[in-house]
């Protein structure tokens, strides 16, 4: 008879907000800013295809960083709904705000089930009205939670670094070509250097209330980056990152192991459980080196099953450097630690 | 309407599949699907108005549609301004004759598949595909058209692949036909179609194109009593879509007034309209 571990529910929820908060930190940032005509979107993404912010309706946009597959059935699942919505009653009827709602609710059950893995990402959903004032933008966590973001906001990647640099720089009302040329800027900034990020490798999109359609978003292509941003400078692609790999692969192992952190994924950490003799609780788990180097004792990489609830077994891969060592403490919510190789 | 009141999305939705907004709406409210509705046996052809006469022309860079702005039901003129012409999307545009609520209902499902094929997958569907599609939800209906609710579109759009306009008539068994030139659709299609034979010119420019299509209609009211005429009194006009490369809009009601009044002034002297060469 196998004896059920009692885990508290504080500690089950703080591993599951860990795990989800190191998948959405790795990804690149995701930058929503708020100019005169609507909502600009700007993010680094070197591919052409795989889309992080999309049209879900006439006003309302989607963007999102974390895990490809899980935010593109978020996406997947709100152009459905809106689409039903807007065909059953008139297109005025579909809101941001209850797509926003729709999102909160999936993602906080998705998040609170035990049967499913915490959704890696985390999501923008703007919606434009007739005047600035009208505008709207949401911000969805992991959780559920929502939030009523104004003028800015980031999310994804090193967000702290690059929110501080648009509380900096950021203009209320500015006119589109200001508005992108702060959101370039911002991404592109980081503690150490200023990087100055090549027009094809950034996605750009609007939802712009001046456009004659009814349909309001539209993606602003790379001839017409260059031309607004004009000659800044040596160019610089950023570093290969993990998202850039097979969309919807699991997540880029790196780092040291931490035994105090249980929910680190290098593997030869202590398992975030309670010793079942001594009943130690399993918040703080007893200091000690890590007795297996990284890289022994893994299990088998079993690639046809990436979306499992349990962490994928780690790649062998040597310790970064800059990785700073956990404290087992989470940053707070919103502001997700520097990944490694994202700085 | 279960989708709509729950607050979390359903897993339907969040499963991948299909690109097409009529199928998932088969699966997860067929009762919202025009064609899915059950009407007692018999012919229901004289419950609902209908609408008339559609025509299109393409020109050398793009297409027009124009449709007349009647409905009626049987020797009743059920509506006078009634809007027959919808685009599709950017590029294209759909004109539907027959029982009018169904087909303004199947234009709306249409424009919804293709907007929604278009941000599912990242990309418009071709122009054949779109007709594909429509000829599918056509087929879709055949119930309720063997008991005379029949909808009969016409659909024509810019192709950007092949870079010029394109025309599509459709039977009531969704059967597609790619129409060369110039077609026409509706209970005044003989006669439209009959004028645009002598009027088509194969080098005509936009507005030459549209003044044809406004004389087609013409001449169709002239001879058939459920196509409207331009109502010169209330100052309603044909309803024309003009579609090039730069994309599809409806040509304002000024520049319409404006040809149809000329076309009018010349009928004036002249009421079968211009006349062709003899040889």
């Amino acid at each position: 008879m196998s004896m059920p571990f009692y885990v508290s529910p504080e500690q089950l929820m703080k591993d599951r907000a860990d795990f989800a908060r190191k998948g959405i930190a790795r990804g690149r940032s995701v930058v929503a800013v708020q100019y005169a005509d609507g909502v600009l979107f700007v993010s680094e993404n070197p591919s052409q295809a795989l889309h992080k912010v999309s049209e879900i309706y006439d006003r309302i946009a989607f963007a999102a960083v974390g895990r490809y597959n899980e935010f593109e059935n978020l996406r997947i699942a709100g152009v459905r709904l809106a689409d039903m919505r807007g065909y059953a009653y008139d297109r005025r009827d579909v809101t941001g705000r209850g797509l926003a709602n729709a999102y909160a609710q999936t993602l906080g059950t998705i998040f609170s089930s035990g049967g499913e893995k915490p959704y890696e990402v985390e999501i923008f959903v703007a919606e434009i009205g007739d005047a600035a004032e009208d505008d709207q933008l949401y911000r969805l966590t992991y959780d559920g939670q929502v939030a009523d973001e104004h003028g800015f906001a980031v999310m994804g990647g090193a967000a702290d670094v690059v929110a501080a640099h648009l509380q900096e720089h950021y203009v209320p009302g500015a006119p589109l070509e200001d508005a992108l040329r702060v959101a370039v800027a911002a991404l592109g900034h980081t503690e150490s250097e200023d990087r100055v990020i090549p027009a094809g490798a950034l996605e750009v999109a609007a939802l712009d209330r001046t456009r004659s359609q009814p349909r309001k978003f539209l993606r602003l292509r790379e001839s017409r980056l260059a031309e607004i941003l004009g000659e800044r400078g040596p160019t610089e692609a950023d570093a290969p990152s993990a998202e850039d790999r097979v969309a919807g692969s699991g997540p880029h192992q790196s780092g040291v192991d931490d035994p105090a952190d249980p929910t680190d994924q290098v593997s030869g950490a202590t398992a975030p459980l309670e010793d079942p003799v001594t009943g130690e609780p399993p918040v703080a788990p007893p200091v000690a080196p890590p007795t297996a180097p990284p890289g022994e004792e893994q299990a088998p990489v079993d690639p046809a099953s990436p979306g499992e609830a349990q962490p994928p077994a780690p790649q062998p891969s040597a310790p970064e450097p800059g990785q700073e060592p956990g404290t087992g403490q989470p940053p707070a919510p919103g502001t997700p630690p520097p990944g490694p190789g994202e700085v | 309407m279960t989708p709509m009141s729950e607050s979390r999305l359903p897993t339907s939705f969040m499963t991948p599949g299909t690109s097409s907004f009529a199928d998932f709406l088969g699966v997860q409210a067929p009762d919202l699907l025009p064609s899915r509705r059950a009407v007692p046996s018999g012919d229901a052809g004289d419950l609902a108005p209908h609408g008339t006469t559609i025509v299109a022309a393409t020109f050398a860079g793009g297409v027009v549609m124009a449709g007349d702005r009647r409905a009626t039901m049987g020797n009743i003129i059920a509506q006078r301004d009634i809007q027959k012409v919808f685009p599709a999307d950017e590029f294209s545009v759909v004109g539907i004759a027959g029982t009018a609520g169904l087909a303004v209902e199947m234009v709306r499902l249409f424009q919804t598949e293709l907007e929604h094929y278009e941000k599912i997958e990242g990309t418009t569907l071709s122009m054949d595909g779109k007709a594909n599609r429509l000829a599918a939800l056509i087929r879709a209906n055949l119930g309720l058209a063997m008991q005379g609710l029949a909808v009969v579109p016409l659909f024509a759009g810019y192709d950007l692949v092949a870079e010029q306009g394109r025309i599509f008539s459709y039977d009531v068994t969704g059967g597609r036909y790619e129409e060369t030139a110039f077609h026409s659709v509706g209970s005044g299609s003989l006669f439209a179609r009959g004028s645009l034979k002598k009027l088509y010119r194969e080098d005509l420019d936009a507005e030459g194109a549209v003044t044809a299509v406004i004389q087609a209609l013409y001449d169709a009211a002239d001879d058939d009593s459920a196509t409207g005429g331009p109502d010169i009194t209330r100052r309603i006009f044909p309803v024309v879509h003009v579609i090039t490369a730069e994309g599809g809009a409806r040509m304002p009601d000024e520049e319409v007034s404006a040809i149809a009044d000329r076309m009018l002034a010349s009928r004036m002297q002249r009421p079968d309209g211009p006349a062709a060469p003899l040889t």
